[in-house]
């Protein structure tokens, strides 16, 4: 933080920047550690504070895709109603609506849950594996957008819900067995959410391109 | 407030969706401008989101109905076979004691879609007529509809979750409804609709010298 804004302002131009969601002009300004810049119009996020280091959100990253494959891997939850038992994973509940003439349920159930959020990891990753060793990792564009359009559609918080409610309506008529996978879904929503809130668009582009050419500055 | 506020399209200038980069947009000479870091292509508004927009409301309008009127979950035991709207769930968990849980799930999968088109229409409506009242609060509305419009799969899960467990032979077996599909298309579509629609628009009607509407 400088002491003298109207110093350090006379030394450099900053970037404009404009709110995306009232188009108002801005010009950047240096944010604490933790802090968000929000437009002062219509309050709207601006961007978040730039990271000193890449690590925490990498760890998070990381962690968050090895509870991916186990909560992919064993069963969320078994059933057992009069001696006869019935687990079930994620893939094979997708398989059992796709048996049941419910494709596109299905499918929408596949991509929410399963690709999307595995697009998602795989892409922080491949970001941030080559940021960390100070290279621009190939393809930054495309990533960068493919980031943006998978960004809304892995919902595995309201998944994680969905099954809190499953079971609740499966307790009054039958013994439910929790499966490993049940925790490591519960475990990998607070991972998800804390890598989302950790993992800066923004920081990103300015570590790959720390002037970029016809950016508009004042 | 001394004069109206600057808006990068009323300045010339392109802010790019997927960067940030706010860059001066090139001459008039038609032709799609791009950004200069990242080579996204640039717009001064989302093209043609109002009418994509309304599209996908009405046709979430159309879809809601059915989500409502048919079975999401067809249960059938040796007690005989049930069928459950969505409005039935809530009633049987709310009935059988998990009060919380009902209006949980009466809030994703009633409230939140039927909210959510209500929305997305007052926000059209105004934007079209140019309205100039209260635009905090309708740009916050966007943002709240953004960001509580994937809750409302909550009910796709929990049926899906049911579908795949309860597969015990004669004993009891549960199927999703037809209405899972209509259900599924009302989240969807509204989730295009959200992004389709340009929140810039509702700041627009302050600054009457801005004519690009790319």
């Amino acid at each position: 933080m400088s002491p003298h804004p109207t110093v350090a302002k006379t030394i450099t131009a900053r970037p404009v920047i404009a709110c995306h969601e009232c188009d108002l002009l801005q010009r950047a300004i240096a944010v604490p550690p933790g802090g968000v810049a929000r437009c002062r119009r219509c309050g709207g996020e601006l961007y978040r504070a730039a990271h000193r280091r890449l690590d925490p959100t990498l760890a998070l990253v990381l962690a968050a895709a090895v509870l991916f494959a186990v909560a992919n891997a064993f069963p969320i939850v078994g059933l057992e109603i009069q001696g006869i038992r019935n687990v079930t994973n994620l893939f094979g509940a997708v398989q059992a609506l796709w048996n049941q003439e419910m494709r596109p349920i299905a499918a929408l159930v596949f991509l929410t849950t399963i690709l999307m959020p595995a697009v998602n990891l795989a892409v922080m990753i491949y970001l941030l594996l080559p940021l960390k060793l100070g290279r621009r990792p190939a393809g930054l564009t495309v990533i960068m957008r493919v980031l943006q359009s998978v960004k809304p559609w892995g919902m595995l918080e309201v998944f994680m819900l969905g099954i809190i409610v499953a079971l609740v309506k499966l307790t009054h008529f039958a013994t439910v067995v929790p499966g490993l996978a049940l925790w490591s879904f519960a475990v990998l929503t607070l991972l998800l959410a804390a890598a989302a809130a950790s993992f800066n668009v923004r920081d990103v582009w300015d570590r790959a391109y720390p002037a970029p050419r016809g950016e508009v500055r004042a | 407030m001394n004069a109206t506020p600057a808006t990068a399209a009323a300045c010339g200038l392109l802010s790019c969706h997927v960067c940030g980069l706010v860059s001066r947009a090139p001459g008039t000479g038609g032709g799609t401008a791009h950004c200069p870091r990242c080579s996204a292509r640039l717009h001064f508004r989302k093209p043609n989101g109002t009418s994509r927009a309304w599209a996908l409301l009405i046709a979430a309008y159309i879809m809601y109905i059915p989500a409502n009127l048919l079975p999401i979950m067809e249960t059938s035991s040796l007690f005989g076979s049930e069928n459950d709207t969505i409005m039935s769930g809530v009633i049987f968990l709310w009935s059988s004691g998990s009060w919380d849980l009902a209006g949980l799930v009466f809030i994703a999968s009633i409230l939140v879609p039927l909210m959510k088109l209500i929305a997305l229409t007052l926000l059209l409506v105004s934007v079209q007529c140019r309205a100039r009242w209260l635009p905090v609060q309708r740009t916050r509305l966007y943002r709240l509809v953004e960001q509580v419009g994937r809750w409302s799969m909550l009910d796709i899960y929990v049926v899906t979750i049911l579908a795949a467990l309860v597969q015990i032979g004669s004993l009891a077996t549960i199927t999703a409804g037809p209405a899972a599909l209509a259900f599924g298309a009302v989240v969807v579509l509204t989730m295009f609709a959200a992004m389709q629609f340009d929140p810039r628009l509702i700041w627009d009607p302050f600054h009457q010298e801005s004519q690009h509407h790319d």
